[in-house]
């Protein structure tokens, strides 16, 4: 049985967009593509104030996606929990959408009796483990992640070695922003594993700005050039075959 | 979209909550918490007919249900079934309508492994440990693995003795991806292997749970995660006598429980012949004990009355 693919941004941030587009209404336009942005807001120890990371929930919300705030030490956890809980939701959402085309407007798989609830679970699993998945992650390198980095780096690292477990396919593509001279800096480009990832990584973070809009704009073409196009050609070329975006 | 950022209220059921179930209409009386886990929170209970249950209710709807799903799998195992057994599955719907899933289940009574150790002695782990290795042989039989087992989902019972697991929140079907794991106990973060569901993963874990008896402040991983771990256990006083078996585990060399249980019972058979000498010193030592005191009584008074 060939199932289908499930496409999410992972944007990982410390702080409020300050510069280009509002980022809530790109994260809109990405979820019309069938994108899902989830967003994961990094804390300085001894923060207390999550203020300033409101915009991480209106973000995911708009990109129909998950968010959560942590501290750096729990990343690595926060970083699978929130894939994995995207991923359940977006293929909830698809038989949700299945159940009230069948039994009406009010259904959802909450309001089943438990038994028959199980049964549509057991079909939502088995997608979630079997599913292709491309996952562009998008890393925040203005100057407060310094310190940050590191654990970005092994909380990602530690994500694929997660992801890679399951039966279904993986794509994983990670950039940074603000870029150089464009709004994103490609550190991998799509790879079913990130093995490579020790070596690429920035160690060095960019300027005080935090263009979230556009490097989110810039990330959905990523999405429409190459990976479109690798999906397309996937069954016939190796993995070696090379797009250039 | 996002739940976790309003206050949840199936974490902090007062003692004396009642629940009602939405679509058996039984009553729960809830006691007292007895943990809290990734999916939700389990409460000791009391059922109307005065049956005490676990109960274990979330906010995750999807996640309770999977977990639930594998209970249910569990239950129709022929004989014996590992793990808990599964009485009751509802829902549970607070004032404002909103629906939380629950289910209660057998309430395994009893101490945690490491108190239990410090109090008995570690020779008991040559006891408990080849139990658990049962009951997951079994559960590996029937093509699962219990995915995260840490010393928190484990529990000494005392009538029979028994080392059993009670929280099947990362029970896995073999060859898919572990569904709930702990970094400390995970083969992944140390470097050791993937995480794929397979009889070894349990393996690894468990010989982390002696690690974790050993060292109660556990330790995070370095640079060298895989050295460390077996410098770590190389270090253990504690496991000495079962530091090969434990090793083995470490590195994935054992490909069932079964296996290691042999080496287990190997073990204790010889360690029991070999005790049987420093035995008969101590008898020895109380002797001498004996012997001194009553002589320096026969001095003491000799002395007094000269």
């Amino acid at each position: 049985m060939r199932t289908g693919k499930l496409k999410q941004i992972l944007l990982i941030t410390d702080g409020c967009s300050n510069k280009g587009e509002d980022p809530t209404l790109i994260a809109n336009m990405i979820r019309e593509a069938g994108i899902t942005v989830n967003v994961i807001g990094v804390l300085d120890q001894g923060d207390t104030d999550s203020d300033s990371l409101v915009e991480v929930e209106d973000i995911a919300s708009s990109g129909g996606g998950v968010s959560q705030i942590v501290y750096p030490q729990v990343l690595t956890q926060t970083v699978q929990a929130v894939t994995k809980q995207a991923m359940t939701q977006t293929l909830q959402g698809v038989v949700n959408q299945e159940l009230r085309q069948i039994l009406g407007d009010n259904q959802s798989i909450e309001a089943l009796p438990p038994d028959q609830r199980g049964e549509v679970m057991e079909v939502v699993d088995e997608l979630t483990e079997t599913c292709d998945m491309q996952l562009l992650v998008l890393v925040d390198t203005s100057a407060s992640m310094q310190k940050k980095l590191n654990t970005v780096k092994e909380a990602l690292i530690d994500l694929s070695i997660s992801m890679n477990a399951r039966t279904g396919d993986n794509k994983f593509a990670i950039y940074s922003f603000p870029g150089r001279k464009k709004a994103l800096d490609k550190i991998l480009e799509w790879s079913s594993d990130l093995d490579k990832l020790s070596s690429v990584f920035p160690k060095l973070t960019s300027g005080g700005i935090t263009p979230t809009g556009p490097a989110l704009k810039e990330a959905l073409h990523q999405f429409s050039e190459g990976g479109l196009l690798r999906s397309l050609r996937k069954d016939a070329e190796s993995e070696q075959a090379d797009f250039g975006f | 979209m996002l739940n976790q950022s309003k206050p949840i209220s199936v974490f902090n059921f007062k003692p004396g909550t009642c629940l009602r179930g939405k679509w058996h209409q039984r009553t729960y009386y809830i006691k007292e918490k007895l943990g809290t886990g990734a999916v939700g929170a389990v409460y000791l209970a009391k059922q109307d007919n005065d049956q005490w249950v676990a109960l274990k209710i979330s906010d995750k709807a999807a996640s309770i249900t999977s977990e639930i799903n594998v209970l249910k799998k569990l239950a129709k195992v022929q004989g014996e079934s590992p793990g808990p057994s599964l009485y009751e599955i509802d829902d549970w719907i607070d004032r404002r309508g909103e629906c939380y899933p629950f289910y209660t289940m057998e309430y395994v009574q009893g101490e945690s492994l490491d108190k239990f150790l410090n109090k008995r002695g570690r020779q008991w782990l040559g006891v408990l440990f080849p139990q658990l290795l049962e009951e997951l042989e079994q559960l590996h039989r029937v093509g699962f693995i219990l995915g995260d087992l840490k010393i928190e989902n484990v529990i000494v019972t005392h009538r029979p003795i028994r080392l059993r697991f009670i929280d099947v929140g990362g029970v896995t079907l073999i060859g898919r991806s572990v569904k709930e794991y702990t970094e400390f106990y995970d083969r992944g973060y140390w470097h050791c292997g993937n995480r794929t569901a397979d009889p070894a993963y349990d393996l690894f874990a468990l010989a982390m749970m002696a690690l974790r008896c050993a060292y109660p402040n556990q330790f995070r991983r370095t640079k060298e995660p895989k050295k460390y771990l077996i410098t770590k256990l190389k270090q253990a006083s504690i496991l000495k006598p079962y530091d090969p078996i434990f090793h083995k585990a470490l590195l994935g060399q054992y490909q069932n429980s079964q296996e290691m249980q042999q080496d287990f019972k190997k073990r204790t058979r010889h360690l029991t012949r070999k005790s049987a000498v420093p035995q008969d010193k101590q008898e020895i030592d109380w002797l001498e004990i004996v012997i001194c005191i009553s002589i320096s009584v026969v001095l003491f008074f000799l002395a007094t009355f000269y």
